[in-house]
């Protein structure tokens, strides 16, 4: 759509403006001012320059968790996007069943987060949940507190059950988009299924896709109340993600000055993320047009 | 999109064969379906059924336990409810500690979809219609407070909440999620608006109606479906979130997520009451989402498909 | 505002950022800025080096203090000479 220039469009902004700002922009300048002292309470503080950053760019946990962090956001994006465009290509077109399976498919993603924590705790315990049960009934020693793989293994699954329906039903809305002629087309031209895939579907499911990849990635940056139910960040610190390491020393500490250093690293980081993401899809569209 | 402009230019290959002839459908059939019919389409019923089946299991264990007692629970494992029973509901909905809870979770939530709606819609136009300095610029600020984690916010909320006398009131959840539900909207919105012509806006000028009334008579009515998307998101957003409800709030706005913490007590978890609140938390979602069943795939895609 | 915990060198940083965004903007009204290739692998306005410049200085930053022992000072040095070169070479 050809955009109009007229400044003047500020002013419908400027509501929207004031609000996020006062939820992000002070919030953001009081991390950067916690990040260089030592705060006791507003009167009582010191100056400590970069000696919070040095602290915790040094720091073997939150390297650790760092590490930890990429290596389950890779993890689940490998297996939730081509699951999710699975199921997207599985999924009913029409009627009232494909009603049903939207809702059905949907669902996990309406459950607050940490009762999704809740309900795969009770799923998972191996005295009254079903799989922990069944997996101790088939003769295998499952026990999330005390085995990291199991844990490990515990939380992929949960992730891939809660947020595979985000890559699903975005995928899903992708194919909706398809004219029904290109199909019609392919079956006169004899177009195998993976043909029909790979040159109808795939270049219609870009777009979407990084969107999905997009958010999928930012989300499972910020994973907090699943983990924090389901193991504890246990065994040992096998589970503990960036946030929950974040979490523990701003509430449970109350370090003001290392996590709010912290805080701001992470938040680096995610811009950084952020931006190429952003950059990809508006190049993207670009090339579309 | 224009589908012309695609690599693809197969809609104008399968017009020249329509000219040819009327294909007999036996004959456009795709080789896989040619190879084995009926059986594909078996097959990928099984696999969504396994897939629904993965889905639906641990929210049945969740609803199996939550009408046991707690003695069956720890018991014997029992596949369905052996003496039924609704106490575990009826302790949720008698106890004020309990279902306040819950009030206080959907009035935040509502009071949140209210103000991001509010302020997202003139914003959204704004974005879809205008170029304006710094117009890009702002659009990636907004979406950089999407991916925000929370946890980098919590302490300089608490003081800013408490600083203004805002802590423990379900405005300032409501505020702190619009920290990332207002970008959603607006980045949601526009892509439905933009999906309206320019035209209509024209149109609508010329017969001389003013900005307000073009905006509220004819603007909102045609991106109905788009503002119930919406809606459903910010719903979703606000109602499944914990860290920042629980951190502004402590008793008179507490939300039932950091009320079912309270199951957990020296004696042992109580699991049929965890059981049950969990459920409650659910249904909501299952009624907004029966609304905006037709609407939803289109809202997924950020309505850019 | 006390619970902001103020300090000066911070409150040095944001009124940099917000002179710089203010002339930015004055600079985008008195000559607008028009999309260029420069050594950069995308296209990039004026808006966009900046954002670029401040993103790879804050990393920068972080590098020179946690890794090395070296001053801060030096690494606002090379921070303004990329933002420089990005500015007018990117």
């Amino acid at each position: 759509m050809n955009k109009v220039q007229n400044n003047r469009a500020w002013f419908l902004i400027l509501p929207m403006l004031l609000l996020v700002a006062f939820s992000a922009i002070i919030p953001l300048m009081t991390v950067v001012n916690y990040s260089v002292q030592d705060v006791f309470d507003p009167n009582t503080r010191f100056f400590t320059g970069t000696e919070w950053f040095v602290a915790m760019l040094n720091d073997p946990a939150l390297q650790s968790a760092l590490l930890r962090q990429f290596a389950f956001s890779f993890t689940i994006l490998a297996i939730q996007v081509p699951l999710g465009i699975g199921i997207a290509l599985l999924m009913p077109k029409q009627g009232w069943r494909a009603s049903l399976v939207l809702i059905l498919v949907t669902l996990p993603l309406l459950i607050p987060w940490n009762v999704v924590g809740s309900i795969w705790q009770i799923f998972t315990r191996g005295d009254i949940g079903l799989m922990g049960w069944g997996l101790r009934e088939l003769g295998y020693g499952y026990n999330i507190t005390r085995n990291p793989v199991d844990a490990w293994a515990t939380i992929i699954l949960m992730d891939v059950w809660h947020w595979t329906p985000l890559i699903a039903l975005l995928c899903y809305s992708g194919l909706r988009s398809i004219p029904e002629a290109y199909y019609q087309a392919a079956r006169i031209d004899r177009a195998s299924r993976w043909a029909v895939f790979r040159y109808i579907q795939l270049p219609k499911l870009t777009n979407v896709l990084v969107i999905g990849v997009l958010l999928r990635f930012m989300h499972s940056f910020m994973i907090y109340a699943e983990p924090f139910v389901l193991t504890g960040g246990g065994p040992g610190s096998s589970t503990t993600f960036l946030s929950q390491s974040l979490a523990i020393m701003a509430i449970a500490q109350f370090d003001v000055g290392p996590s709010a250093a912290f805080s701001l690293i992470y938040f680096l980081i995610i811009l950084l993320v952020c931006w190429v993401f952003y950059t990809a899809i508006m190049n993207l569209q670009k090339d579309k047009r | 999109m224009n589908p012309s402009t695609d690599t693809l230019t197969t809609p104008d290959r399968q017009a020249d064969h329509r000219t040819d002839s009327e294909a007999p459908k036996a004959q456009v059939a795709t080789r896989a379906e040619r190879r084995n019919p009926g059986a594909s389409k078996g097959r990928s019923r099984l696999l969504l059924g396994l897939y629904l089946l993965f889905i639906l299991l641990p929210i049945y264990w969740l609803l199996n336990m939550s009408f046991q007692t707690n003695s069956e629970i720890l018991g014997t494992l029992s596949f369905w409810p052996q003496n039924f029973t609704f106490d575990n509901y009826a302790k949720i909905f008698t106890d004020p500690t309990w279902y306040m809870g819950y009030v206080n979770s959907i009035g935040y939530v509502l009071m949140n979809m209210l103000i991001s709606i509010a302020v997202a819609l003139p914003a959204a136009y704004a974005f879809s219609r205008y170029r304006f300095i710094g117009d890009k610029h702002l659009f990636f600020w907004l979406l950089t407070n999407l991916m925000a984690p929370p946890a980098v916010f919590l302490l300089p909320y608490f003081q800013l909440y408490y600083s203004v006398g805002l802590f423990d009131t379900h405005v300032a959840v409501a505020l702190a999620h619009c920290l990332f539900n207002i970008p959603l909207a607006v980045w949601i919105l526009e892509g439905f608006m933009s999906s309206v012509p320019k035209e209509v806006d024209e149109t609508a000028y010329i017969d001389g109606y003013s900005f307000p009334a073009f905006f509220v008579k004819i603007f909102i009515p045609m991106i109905r479906s788009g503002i119930g998307v919406t809606l459903f998101f910010l719903f979703m957003f606000s109602w499944v979130e914990l860290l920042l409800a629980r951190t502004l709030t402590a008793t008179n706005a507490q939300p039932i997520a950091s009320i079912m913490t309270r199951t957990s007590t020296a004696s042992g978890i109580d699991w049929g009451t965890l059981a049950a609140a969990g459920v409650l938390t659910i249904i909501p979602g299952i009624v907004v989402v029966y609304f905006v069943r037709n609407h939803i795939a289109k809202g997924f895609a950020l309505g850019r498909t | 505002m006390s619970w902001m915990v103020w300090t000066l060198p911070t409150a040095v940083f944001f009124s940099t950022i917000a002179a710089m965004l203010a002339g930015m903007t004055a600079w985008e009204v008195i000559s607008p800025s028009v999309e260029r290739k420069g050594f950069l692998p995308i296209a990039t306005t004026r808006g966009d080096r900046l954002f670029i410049g401040l993103l790879s200085a804050a990393y920068i930053h972080l590098a020179v203090i946690g890794f090395t022992s070296l001053s801060i000072w030096l690494a606002l040095a090379v921070s303004v000479a990329w933002l420089l070169i990005l500015m007018r070479w990117g």
